[in-house]
This record gives structure tokens, C-alpha cells and sequence, in this order.
């Protein structure tokens, strides 16, 4: 049995009050709770910035390593272990900025993990910098002439053939929850990225803008299995922003190809020295 | 005592690596003891690339820079090269390719290429050719010969092995016709016990890691390093490990700690720069007291340098690599032997301390071919450390991952295995693992980390001390001048001089107190080192407070001969 309360955490929350990371919290403790996985196979693995401090206000195994390297060591915990269930959390500059190349490769790898991505189109731990989705022109300390073209995450996904891609919005728990469940049980590499408010840094890009913009592809009869239509819905952006599942696909999982783990996880398997005797043959 | 020296040279694509490796292997079968260096450029065709082979009756670990036969494959050799023949030494050439005239008593004229095309139907195996008649001069049992070529080509088909036996018996016989035979019966196959292996030091290294248990491998390509993980990730399919070829070397780190937390043994190998991408998340293995392995297989720097040469410029940058202060180890073996018993040691401190481990190496032993004692796989004994049960957890929901014990060690749960929630932080982090601000939590942590360097104090072994009594000089280094160093010290005490050793092949953390013993009653003190900067004296200097007499310095690339140290000690002794 697993209940609420096998995932609440005593640790004290940072964020700002009314900050859009409470609602992405809710929905990852709803989904967990709703798929019955215990805390002690789930594996929390985050980087560095608001949003990547979530793990510590819920409950899992965690490794909460350096900022932008979320999915390396997200990836060798899995090779280790791949009957844990692997959660990385990220805020657009760990995902976007600092470890983008990271990203391309587990991508292309497949490996079995679920990526969250608090895209707050702002660095908010560091206090307001531009990040890499801010808007062109957003005017932050470090870029006063206004920032650079966003990347745009969609689009950079569907390129590098992602298995499971996704848009939520932390103001909207319930289908965030729905999708996070969807990603987790996608076997592959599933990125999510979350539309989350920063109360305190983006004046631009607030609750009531995202409101008004954002709707279900579900509900217009969407088809995330073509790629020819996902390609087209990661290029909208404005007036109507679309979430849900963006795009699927069934892809050789990274773990599977590799003779080793057929077995059972490498973290099971004794060591044994003397198996390599054969080995030393080659060099006599 | 016999001491036989043998050169191949030529530009790369023309196999000089290939036959120079056929040519030891061959040697290795022998009763004697083997040594090959290999010297290339960093490119793929044309340069200068030559690879030497000494064999001979007594143990040795460095190169001779006097030449019993050059094998010269193209004509640039003989003239880079002929001043090191000996004056009874002999070149063997193709004339039709290096237009060289060299009298009959100094050169055999081999028609490597005509040898070929008659023989084998393949004039590019005109370099198997010259093995068949550097043995063909050495009236070597052919048998052999055709046996390591067998094995050599065995994955290209037989065809291709039986035109290399027909190119290497062309060469055998013109030789035996035409030359004049320099018959070496030391250095001839008597026995067939075979109880020795020729391997280089990333050959050592890696079988080292694998028999230690290492499941993880994340690399990236980079000079000297790359040969490790090609040959980890060539047993992928035989055996339990996986070799991970990924984006950047701070992902091979970020993978490897990634690994380590999740409980199996992972390593990382690189070279200079890769490692100046790896430092982030060396900090993070000894702030979240993660089990990782680095080898450092060190070239000329700074920034790309000599990428295919030799240097040990980064011992410091070993020691102190990372932000922070955090604890480590930094092992420095000097020869193959050594390297795969260092592997092996380097995965046991990492999981007993909880800590990163780094195996210095450097491009001279990673590529340097040696005979050593087959490995006894028996004496490899795995120490994990300090675990929790799976039993005697039960149901703890109150695990504490970074516990805080009187030597710094918190006894390790492992993800996914236990219902104990495993929790840490690259952020200063509480018992459990959470982040904090508070300063004593930070200062109990800190101290907690340190502490780990007590018990590793005592892991570390003494310098190898090889004491002359009444000592008119000690010659002192670290690393793969080992064998040169000793060699230089040995030629000496033959011309009546008292002569020590100290050599470092574990050298963090320090081992201080050994080495002030030996200073006591040292003579004069000669640091030996491959860099600009005399690292090692500084070290000892800092460590000691002892400053060493003499330095001899090399920083050009190439490895200490014997010859070179000599000649240098001259002057000092
Ligand atoms: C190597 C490195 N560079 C910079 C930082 C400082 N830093 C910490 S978090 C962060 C960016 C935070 O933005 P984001 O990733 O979007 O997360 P958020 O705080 O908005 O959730 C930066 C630049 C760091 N910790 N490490």
C-alpha cells in the first residue's frame, strides 16, 4: 500500500510563496501515490536551482548532484540499477543552458528515465539572469540589451527523435499528474517540460498569461503518434500554447542493448576475479 | 648478461606499431625479459614513428638507446636513427625504397616490397617481411613466428594469416641466405612453461579494473587514456560490464559518480584536458562521498601539448584538482606490474573511504609493452567497505547517509536495495543527506569528510626504498621513470659508487615519515622527474621540509633512458 503520506517530507520548503514549483510537487506526489511505486525504488536525481531542490520535499532515494550533469549521473545510476525508477529534475538553465549537450545524447540514447524540466524561462536561483527560454529581448541585469532567441525545447527534442515528449503546466495538477504518470511508464527517455511561473523574477510570463494561452492537445482530437504533427505543434508559441503528450514512440530502451544487463542489474552481480583468467591468455 | 636492442621505424600507415608489437610478442616467448616503447606522432599517415624492443637475461623497465638491429622502413630512419647502432649492429633496409648505401658488414639489404608481392600476392605486408628477417638473422624458431601471427590476424580470416606466415618465412629465409646470423641462444625459447605476459600499462590497467569488479566505464577518447575503454568495451559482450562512449568527459564523470552512488565499481579514464572537464565532478564525488576511479594517464601540457608524448606535469594538479577540500588518494605505479595492482587497490580505497581515487599514469607506461609475471587473480582480494545489511535495515525509515562517525566513514545503503531511503547533496547536506545553511551542521560535515584521510594515511604504502649503505647519492622519483631510475642507480653501484632509490608508486597521502627517515643517511638527493617544475621536490619539500640536493628534469616528450640519467648524474655525483 502506498499512501499520501509515504511522500511527504519534513524538510523545509524554500521556495517563494506562491512560487509555480508547488504545483509541480503536487503533481509529482499524486502521480508516485496514483502508480503505487515505494518511495525506496524511486530514484530523485536533480541538479541545482529552485526547481531541482524538489526531491528533498518529497520522498525517494536521491542524489541531488551538480548543476547541468542531472541526466549523467542519471544515466550510470541506471546502468547500475535499471529496476529503479528514475526521475531527473532540472530548471530550463540546468536543462536547456548548462547540460543541453546531455540532453541531445540521452535523447539519442533512449535511456529509461523521466526528465522534468521547471521552465521558468528564468534562472531563479541565481536571482533573475536571463535563461535560455526567456524571451528574445527580456531584459535581466546580465543581458540589458535584452536576451538572445529561446531555444525552443520541442522542436530540439522531435530533432534528436525523443520517445516520450511532453508540455505540462504547474497550474494545471491534475493533467501535469496525468502526464508525469505517462512519462514514467513510457519505456524510454520521456521529457516533460513544465510551464512554471517565477513570482519573483518574471513579471512577463505569469499564471494569468499562461491561463489564458495554454490548452489540452487531447481535447482537439491530436494525434501524439505523428511526427509530422508534433513537428508543426512544437513551432506554436503566442497566442495558444499547446500541452499534453506531444509525441511518442516505441524505440530500443538504451539499458536493453547492453549484454550485461540482460541478467539482472549490474548492482546485483557478484564480482569474480578469477573469471578473467581466460583473459590474461591473450597477452601470453 | 645479454641485452639485445631492436628499432622498426618508419612513417605511420606503414605498421610500425603493428610489427614492432609482432617482434616483442615473439621475443616474450623467450626466457627473457622484455621492454618496448613506442614513439608516433599525432597523426595518422606520414611522420616519423619508430617502436623499440630490448630483450634481455635480466629484469628491465626502461628503454637502451644503443641499437643491436634498425629496421628501417622507409629512409628517414636510417637517418634519424643511425647514430644509435651500435658499431657491431646492423640496419635492415629495403634498398629500393630508402636509395640508402650502407656497406654489407653495417646493412642488410632486404626487397621487403619485392619479398611481399612474390610471397604473399600483398606488397604492404613488406613490414611482415622484416619480422621474418630479424628472426631469420637471430636463427629463431620459426614455428613460433607463425604462431603469434596466427594469433595476431586470427579475426581476419586464415587467408590473411597464411600470406603473412608465407611474407614473414620470404624475409626469414633472405636473411638466413644473405645475412650474417647473430646467434643469441639467451635470448631463444628454452622452455615452454610461459609463465610471463607482455602487456603495456592500460593492457594492465585494464584487466585490473576488470578483475576488481569495475561494472562502469564512461570515457571519452583522448591520448594516452583512449586504449583502456576500446579494450573495456571489447569485452562488453563476453562479460558483466558496460563501456559508455558519451558526449564529454563531464558527462563520463557525472555517469561514473552517477554509478558509484547506485552501488557498483565505475571508473573514468582520461588524459589532462579531459580531466580539466572532469574537476566539477571530482568535487562532487568527495562532497557526496561517492566511490570513483580516475586514471590520469598524463601527456605534455598545458592545453593540447605533445599530444602523443610523455610527461609528468600533473602530479600536483592530481593533488589538487577540485574546489574545496575533500579527501583522496593518488597512486602513481611505475611499470604494467604495478599499474594493474594499483587499479585494484585504487577500487577498494574508493569504496572503503567513500572518496574519488586517482590512478596517475602517464603516456610512457600506458604505451610501454613489459614481461611480467602472469597475475595471480587469487591475490586480488575485493574490500567494499562499510555496508549496511539489507536484513539489518528492515524497514529504517531513519538511515542516515552521511552519519557521522569517529573515522569519517558512514556505514553505505544502497539505492533500491534496502527500504532505506538513500539521500545526499552536492550542497553542504545533514546526516541524512539534506541540503543546510546552519554553520555547525557545515563544520561537523567538513570535518567528518576530512577525518577519512586518517584511515587512508594508513593505506598508503612506503616509497620502494633501496638503500646503499653509507649512500654517496639517493636518486628519487615517482612513476614510470622507475625503471630507468633504478637502472642508472644499478650501473652505478657497479663503478663503486654507493647509490639509493627511493620511488613513489603511491604518493597521496604522503608518506612523510618514511621519506625523512631516508634523508637522514641519503647523500646527496637527486630528484628525478619528467616536468619543468620539479613537482616531487616541492612535494617533499612541503611535506618534509627537506630540500633535495640535485633535480634532473626532462621535459621534452620523450622518457628517461638509463644513458640520460647517467650522463646527467655526472656532473652532480
Ligand atoms: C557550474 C555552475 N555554474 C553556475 C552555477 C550557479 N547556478 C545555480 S542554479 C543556476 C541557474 C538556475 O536556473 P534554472 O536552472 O533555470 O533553475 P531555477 O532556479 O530557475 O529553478 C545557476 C546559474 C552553479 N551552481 N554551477
Amino acid at each position: 500500500m502506498v499512501v499520501p503520506k509515504d511522500y511527504e517530507s519534513d524538510v523545509e520548503i524554500a521556495w517563494c510563496p506562491g512560487c509555480g514549483n508547488f504545483g509541480i510537487l503536487q503533481a509529482v506526489k499524486k502521480a508516485l501515490v496514483e502508480m503505487k511505486l515505494e518511495p525506496h525504488r524511486l530514484l530523485f536525481v536533480s541538479g541545482i536551482g529552485q526547481g531541482p531542490k524538489l526531491p528533498h520535499y518529497t520522498r525517494g532515494n536521491v542524489f541531488n548532484g551538480l548543476h547541468g550533469r542531472t541526466i549523467p549521473a542519471a544515466t550510470g545510476a541506471r546502468l547500475a540499477n535499471h529496476e529503479l525508477t528514475v526521475i531527473g529534475i532540472d530548471g530550463d538553465g540546468g536543462a536547456y543552458g548548462e547540460g543541453l549537450n546531455h540532453l541531445l545524447a540521452a535523447m539519442r540514447r533512449n535511456i529509461n528515465m523521466t526528465y522534468l524540466v521547471h521552465n521558468n524561462q528564468v534562472y531563479g536561483l541565481t536571482k533573475g539572469q536571463a535563461s535560455p527560454t526567456s524571451d528574445a529581448g527580456f531584459i535581466t541585469k546580465t543581458t540589458p540589451l535584452g536576451a538572445i532567441l529561446p531555444v525552443n525545447p520541442l522542436a530540439l527534442a522531435l530533432a534528436s527523435d525523443v520517445s516520450f515528449l511532453a508540455r505540462g503546466f504547474s497550474g494545471d495538477v491534475e493533467h501535469l499528474a496525468s502526464l508525469i504518470k505517462a512519462g514514467v511508464k513510457h519505456r524510454g527517455f520521456a521529457l516533460i517540460d513544465i510551464l512554471q511561473p517565477c513570482v519573483s523574477f518574471n513579471r512577463q510570463n505569469t499564471f494569468k498569461w499562461y491561463r489564458d494561452r495554454v490548452y489540452r492537445v487531447e481535447d482537439e482530437g491530436y494525434d501524439p503518434t505523428d511526427k509530422a504533427a508534433a513537428t508543426a505543434k512544437a513551432q506554436e508559441w503566442g497566442d495558444r500554447i499547446p500541452t499534453g503528450i506531444i509525441y511518442r514512440q516505441e524505440r530500443p530502451v538504451y539499458e536493453e542493448q547492453i549484454p550485461a544487463l540482460k541478467k539482472k542489474p549490474l548492482v546485483r552481480q557478484p564480482i569474480n576475479p578469477s573469471q578473467f583468467e581466460a583473459l590474461l591468455d591473450e597477452f601470453a | 648478461m645479454t641485452d639485445f636492442n631492436i628499432m622498426v621505424g618508419g612513417e605511420a600507415g606503414q605498421g610500425v606499431q603493428s610489427v614492432g608489437a609482432i617482434i616483442a610478442k615473439t621475443l616474450a616467448r623467450g626466457d627473457c625479459h622484455i621492454f618496448a616503447d613506442q614513439d608516433y606522432e599525432s597523426r595518422v599517415r606520414g611522420g616519423h614513428n619508430f617502436f623499440r624492443i630490448r630483450a634481455s637475461t635480466r629484469e628491465t623497465g626502461a628503454v637502451s638507446e644503443e641499437l643491436d638491429l634498425l629496421v628501417a622502413l622507409n629512409s628517414e630512419t636510417i637517418d634519424i636513427h643511425k647514430k644509435e647502432v651500435k658499431s657491431d649492429g646492423l640496419i635492415i633496409h629495403d634498398g629500393e625504397t630508402t636509395q640508402a648505401r650502407i656497406s654489407k658488414t653495417k646493412g642488410l639489404d632486404v626487397p621487403l616490397i619485392k619479398l611481399a608481392r612474390d610471397a604473399a600476392g600483398n606488397r604492404l605486408m613488406a613490414n611482415t617481411v622484416s619480422v621474418g628477417a630479424i628472426f631469420g638473422l637471430l636463427d629463431y624458431n620459426f614455428e613460433i613466428i607463425e604462431s603469434i601471427l596466427t594469433k595476431e590476424f586470427t579475426r581476419q580470416g586464415q587467408k590473411i594469416i597464411d600470406d603473412n606466415i608465407k611474407a614473414a618465412r620470404a624475409g626469414y629465409d633472405h636473411a638466413r641466405k644473405n645475412g650474417r646470423s647473430k646467434t643469441l641462444p639467451e635470448i631463444r625459447l628454452t622452455s615452454r612453461k610461459r609463465a610471463k605476459i607482455l602487456l603495456n600499462g592500460n593492457e594492465a590497467i585494464s584487466l585490473g579494473a576488470l578483475a576488481a569488479g569495475c561494472k562502469l566505464i564512461a570515457g571519452y577518447p583522448m591520448t594516452p587514456a583512449s586504449s583502456i575503454m576500446e579494450y573495456i568495451a571489447g569485452k562488453e559482450k563476453e562479460y558483466d560490464v558496460a563501456a559508455v562512449h558519451v558526449e564529454d568527459e563531464i558527462a563520463a564523470i557525472n555517469m561514473a559518480v552517477g554509478a558509484g552512488y547506485a552501488g557498483i565499481r565505475s571508473m573514468v579514464a582520461t588524459s589532462g584536458g579531459g580531466f580539466s572537464l572532469m574537476v566539477e565532478g571530482l568535487a562532487l564525488a568527495g562532497m557526496t562521498e561517492t566511490p570513483v576511479v580516475i586514471v590520469l594517464g598524463q601527456r605534455p601540457g598545458p592545453a593540447t601539448g605533445l599530444p602523443t608524448r610523455t610527461e609528468q606535469g600533473e602530479l600536483w594538479y592530481a593533488l589538487h584538482a577540485g574546489h574545496g577540500e575533500f579527501p583522496r588518494a593518488v597512486l602513481s605505479p611505475s611499470n604494467a606490474k604495478e599499474a594493474f595492482y594499483a587499479i585494484v587497490k585504487a577500487f577498494n580505497l574508493a569504496e572503503k573511504y567513500q572518496t574519488p581515487v586517482i590512478v596517475l599514469t602517464d603516456h610512457h607506461l600506458a604505451t610501454s609493452y613489459a614481461t611480467v609475471d602472469r597475475f595471480d587473480l587469487r591475490r586480488v582480494k575485493i574490500e567494499r567497505g562499510d555496508t549496511v545489511s539489507p536484513t539489518k535495515i528492515g524497514e529504517a525509515r531513519s538511515y542516515r547517509r552521511h552519519a557521522v562517525t569517529d573515522s569519517g566513514i558512514s556505514p553505505r545503503a544502497l539505492p533500491g536495495l534496502t527500504k532505506a531511503l538513500v539521500v545526499t547533496d552536492s550542497d553542504e547536506h545533514d546526516e541524512a543527506g539534506h541540503m543546510i545553511e546552519d554553520a555547525a551542521t557545515r563544520i561537523e560535515q567538513d570535518l567528518k569528510r576530512l577525518r577519512k584521510l586518517d584511515g587512508l594515511r594508513k593505506e598508503i604504502g612506503p616509497p620502494v626504498i633501496k638503500e646503499a649503505p653509507k649512500a654517496d647519492a639517493t636518486l628519487i622519483g615517482w612513476g614510470s621513470t622507475g625503471g630507468a631510475i633504478e637502472e642508472a642507480a644499478a650501473i652505478f653501484q657497479k663503478d663503486g659508487k654507493a647509490v639509493s632509490t627511493i620511488h613513489f608508486n603511491e604518493i597521496w597521502p604522503f608518506p612523510a615519515d618514511e621519506v625523512k627517515a631516508v634523508f637522514e643517511k641519503s647523500g646527496k638527493t637527486v630528484v628525478i622527474e619528467s616536468n619543468a617544475t620539479a613537482q616531487l621536490a616541492g612535494l617533499i619539500r612541503r611535506e618534509t621540509g627537506k630540500k633535495v640536493d640535485h633535480t634532473i628534469l626532462k621535459y621534452d616528450g620523450r622518457p628517461f633512458s638509463p644513458k640520460y640519467i647517467i650522463s646527467h648524474l655526472k656532473g652532480v655525483l
